[in-house]
């Protein structure tokens, strides 16, 4: 287990260093920084920017340095915790990391929230009983949702919820403080998919499991259902998904990237994306950071997640 | 007085759904089963005896459905109880024991919490109480190290082990019966022969009565007191042991017993005679008997004219078959002559291994491996899983390099040159044939163009008429129909997948084929053909064939020579005359008394072994057998390696026993004197 942490450790540090070399390379073109200088110089055109303002702009910026020597500075800074400052909002990148990364987490919070025992209980009732009425309802709208790209999710729950019921607000800016009900729609598109795609996986790992020899064994052993289910099935049955719910938490900083913009939720995605367009590279690299160690630390929970649940794993 | 059956099927029909409508697995099945008796249902792979079991049980699946008749328990309908009752005698009267121990159990459970819940469900019993009875019940099954299995998982131990533990895990409710759905099949002979005395024991001591599910002759012999040959899901044949084994009343049977090598027989006295054709699929059932187009009895009009029922042979007590035929056939007439096979010739060394060594870290899988095999000669390796040979298999075809030692291949070293640096000459020269057949053959290829591949690969024949003609040629080698040339593989049955095999590593005219293991994933009436045409193929062109296998019955009736090994090293090597009569290696005696053996005219004698196989990592000090040699000597055995005795030219044994004590030893099998 040690060796897996320090493993997968070592792994993130590799992913890092490429990632952000790479970055920092593609915005230290021409083209990018002429678009920060100019957003930063009071948006005229490009036109309108001389010659001697940009060099002025470059010097005071240091970007006049050799390259490899500014990535060597950063990577300094970012070792001290220093994530620099968005040229586009003008502030300290941490600040601006720690809000957009706060929001984003209570709506993953509630992802979670609901998608675990719904898409749990749903994928196990279906594979427990593989074929019948309700396996087939269950899987028929289990492949539906997950069919549906979630941007066509977003605007089908907003003409119906928000603009033809009203019961909910149509985006989630959450101007005047935060509530729960803005925070609906995103949520429910989140879900839709999320829950699908874990039921898809549930149920097949149930159906597995139940056909297997040693549910055989169970049951000629006279053994009342629910035990069968409960203490034999479910055991074995639930190693994959819950490997998947770890995973799922680096799924969905990909997936509020859609759902934020759409629904103006000033979370992670939001923050990403509007940093994208604007060449905003330090939240950039910082946000790139914080995905990257998203995406290691959730394989790492679930790889220790198997290992916990499965015995041939962890008494070899 | 005649004492109420514990289990009546009557009549039982069994389908299966399939997308083409239902298929039958079970016809018109009928089974009395008494207290205290054992009962064995015998047949090949598809004839249905697993499906009964599991009707009794109720556990059919989605797609099964009894379609037909009854099955009374006590009395009581079983397909009329309701989910209660079913319940009940599920586990709790009737306990079932599985082919795969380790599929068997919950991998994710231990062995205790899966022990305890028999008593808790069917009695109510504590949790306390019911983890002392499943201890108890692990002593009875002789587990040695109760606690700390208790305490394991399934993985954690071996296949053995893990079917002392489902079996007691049936023995825990105290069943009035148990089915047993073949279940040593996955387990070696010495295992084998240990779970069968249980089985034996436990029946006996706690009067069960047994249904014993296996396709093994000699099993069910040693085991029953009853037999019925199932084929295409219809008994054919059914009665008393001793009855049918004398005189089977039924050209199926008589094929089956015909068609069973026995380890006791050498192959001259007694040659293999397989049953010709194969079984109809069951959507294609011949009319009249089922049998009829495979049998040599076949008469036309009346064996084909409808159903032939099972019926009392007059005058036998209750021994009962399903020919039209029974008083005709002339059944103590000796079977047809076969033309026996000319000793053979061999030539020159073909491939000699010397001192051939295999370690993985700390384990030594092959430890001074010695022995050569000449031109035109089969030498047999043989041994239990963990012996090694598999390992000297890869060796040999270059998938692994050896530490150290050679192997000669008329004088080329293969021991560290593997298979990507071999020439095509060399390739060509050793070929090899698998076990699984299924698992060799693309099966989106025909089989023609397989063969073809081959062909051009090693080089053999590059023009494509040629290329062609000699596809052909292989297939009549190996006694295949031409047409089979544009088939693909999901048409061919098992046995003709293992042609094809065959054909393929012939298909260079190879100096050395090494065949793993060829017939273990075959039918017994499809093995007999197979080996046959192995031999065939093998004299004739002088092929040195190198057959490893853990079946000992078939080594003796394939091999000229035979080695024996044991976690990693030789034990004796001599001819096959000389390694199947004493004097023998106390490991080669106790693996010849663990066979099974069906044939009635032999007597076995019990040889004690004690334990199991140790781990090869950690083998023992000494002889590698002396965990569980009855002739040990302790001091000696279990602290030096044993010397190599030269017993008889070109016989040799690894052991510290005396010589006079070696050559004092009776022979494992002795002819009874009717
Ligand atoms: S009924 Fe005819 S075909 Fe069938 S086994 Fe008897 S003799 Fe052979
Ligand atoms: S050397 Fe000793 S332990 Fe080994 S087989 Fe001979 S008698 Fe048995």
């Amino acid at each position: 287990m040690r060796n897996l942490v320090v493993r997968r450790a070592i792994q993130m540090l590799l992913i890092m260093l490429t990632v952000s070399l790479l970055l920092f390379a593609i915005f230290d073109s021409d083209q990018f920084r002429e678009k920060a200088a100019v957003a930063e110089l009071g948006g005229f055109g490009i036109a309108t920017l001389s010659a001697d303002d940009y060099h002025e702009w470059l010097q005071k910026k240091g970007l006049n340095e050799p390259f490899l020597a500014r990535y060597a500075q950063w990577l300094k800074a970012v070792a001290h915790g220093d994530l620099g400052r968005s040229v586009e909002k003008d502030v300290a990148v941490a600040t601006l990391l720690k809000e957009s990364l706060a929001n984003t987490a209570i709506l993953a919070f509630f992802v979670l929230l609901g998608l675990i025992p719904i898409a749990l209980t749903l994928g196990v009732l279906a594979g427990m009983n593989e074929g019948s009425r309700l396996d087939r309802v269950i899987s028929v709208a289990a492949v539906i949702t997950t069919s549906i790209p979630q941007i066509a999710t977003a605007v089908l729950l907003t003409v119906i919820l928000a603009l033809g019921l009203g019961w909910v607000p149509a985006k989630s800016a959450m101007t005047d403080g935060w509530s729960f009900r803005p925070l609906v729609l995103p949520l429910l598109t989140l879900l839709l998919y999320d829950i699908g795609y874990l039921v898809r996986m549930t149920r097949a790992a149930m159906t597995e499991v139940m056909a297997s020899q040693y549910i055989r064994t169970a049951v000629l052993k006279g053994l009342p259902p629910w035990r069968v289910i409960m203490k034999h099935a479910l055991r074995n049955a639930l190693v994959v998904p819950v490997t998947l719910i770890f995973l799922e938490l680096n799924g969905l900083l990909s997936q509020v990237v859609v759902v934020e913009v759409f629904f103006q939720y000033a979370g992670f995605g939001r923050m990403l994306f509007d940093a994208a367009n604007f060449g905003d590279i330090q939240v950039l690299q910082a946000a790139t950071l914080v995905a990257i160690a998203v995406a290691v630390v959730s394989q790492l929970l679930s790889d220790a997640a198997y290992t916990f649940l499965n015995p041939r794993v962890r008494f070899k | 007085m005649s004492v109420a059956p514990l289990l009546e099927c009557k009549n039982l029909s069994i389908s299966y759904a399939g997308r083409a409508g239902d298929v039958p697995a079970v016809v018109g099945f009928n089974l009395t089963l008494k207290p205290g008796e054992a009962h064995g249902l015998v047949g090949e792979s598809g004839c249905g005896k697993s499906s009964i079991a599991l009707a009794v049980m109720r556990y059919l699946g989605r797609a099964g459905r009894v379609v037909a008749g009854q099955i009374l328990f006590r009395g009581r309908d079983v397909l009329a109880m309701n989910d209660a009752e079913m319940r009940r005698v599920r586990g709790g009267a009737i306990a079932m024991i599985y082919q795969e121990p380790m599929a068997s159990l919950n991998p994710s459970m231990t062995i205790g919490e899966q022990l305890i819940e028999v008593p808790r469900y069917h009695e109510g019993v504590g949790h306390r109480d019911a983890a002392l009875r499943a201890r108890a019940m692990l002593d009875r099954v002789q587990m040695a190290d109760a606690t700390r299995i208790m305490h394991s998982y399934p993985h954690q131990i071996s296949g053995g082990q893990q079917q002392r533990i489902v079996i007691a895990m049936a023995l825990l409710s105290n069943p009035q019966l148990l089915l047993l759905d073949e279940p040593t099949t996955a387990l070696d002979v010495t295992v084998e022969a240990g779970i069968v005395d249980l089985i034996r024991r436990i029946s006996a001591e706690f009067g069960t009565s047994m249904l014993y599910i296996s396709h093994n002759l000699g099993l069910v012999r040693e085991t029953c007191d009853r037999i019925t040959v199932m084929y295409c899901g219809e008994a054919v044949e059914s009665g008393p042991i001793a009855d049918v084994f004398r005189g089977a009343r039924h050209p199926y049977t008589r094929g089956l017993f015909a068609s069973n090598p026995s380890p006791a027989a050498d192959k001259n006295s007694r040659p293999l005679r397989s049953i010709p054709g194969q079984l109809p699929s069951p959507r294609a059932r011949p009319p009249g008997c089922l049998f009829g187009p495979r049998c040599e009895f076949f008469a036309v009009d009346r064996c084909d004219a409808q159903p032939v029922p099972i019926a009392p042979i007059a005058g036998s007590g209750d021994h009962s078959s399903r020919c039209l035929r029974v008083d005709e056939i002339a059944w103590d007439a000796a079977p047809a002559a076969i033309s026996s096979r000319a000793a053979a010739v061999f030539g020159e060394v073909a491939l000699q291994v010397n001192a051939l060594t295999k370690r993985f870290g700390s384990v030594s899988a092959n430890d001074g491996l010695s022995f050569e095999a000449r031109r035109g000669e089969t030498v047999a390796i043989v041994g239990e899983s963990g012996c090694g040979k598999s390992t000297f298999a890869k060796i040999l075809m270059g998938l692994l390099q050896a530490n150290s030692g050679s192997v000669q291949l008329a004088g080329l070293e293969l021991s560290r040159l593997p298979v990507t640096r071999r020439n095509p000459q060399t390739i060509r020269a050793l070929q090899m044939i698998f076990q699984n057949p299924f698992d060799t053959l693309n099966p989106s290829h025909s089989i023609g163009s397989q063969i073809a591949r081959v062909i051009r690969k090693l080089g053999v024949q590059r023009d494509a008429a040629k290329v062609r003609e000699q596809v052909l040629e292989l297939l009549d080698l190996v006694k295949l129909p031409r047409d089979f040339a544009a088939r693909r593989p999901r048409q061919l049955s098992g046995g003709q997948k293992q042609r094809v095999g065959v054909a393929r590593a012939f298909a260079g005219r190879p100096d050395v084929v090494v065949a793993d293991e060829p017939l273990s994933a075959l039918d017994v009436s499809v093995q007999a053909a197979v080996s046959e045409l192995l031999i065939d193929i093998q004299r004739r062109e002088r092929t040195t064939l190198l057959f490893i296998s853990h079946d000992l019955s078939v080594v003796r009736y394939l091999a000229d020579r035979v080695v024996v090994m044991y976690l990693g090293q030789i034990m004796e090597q001599g001819s096959t005359e000389q390694v199947f009569a004493p004097p023998y290696h106390p490991y080669t005696e106790a693996l010849l008394a663990a066979v099974p053996i069906a044939d009635q005219h032999y007597t076995k004698r019990k040889v004690l072994l004690s334990g199991e196989i140790p781990s090869a990592s950690n083998p023992p000090v000494g002889c590698r057998f002396c965990t569980r040699c009855a002739y040990r000597i302790p001091g000696t055995c279990d602290r030096l390696a044993p010397p190599l005795q030269q017993v008889a030219p070109d016989h040799q044994i690894a052991c510290h026993l005396p010589r006079e004590q070696l050559a004092a030893m009776r022979p494992v099998f002795e002819e009874v004197t009717p």
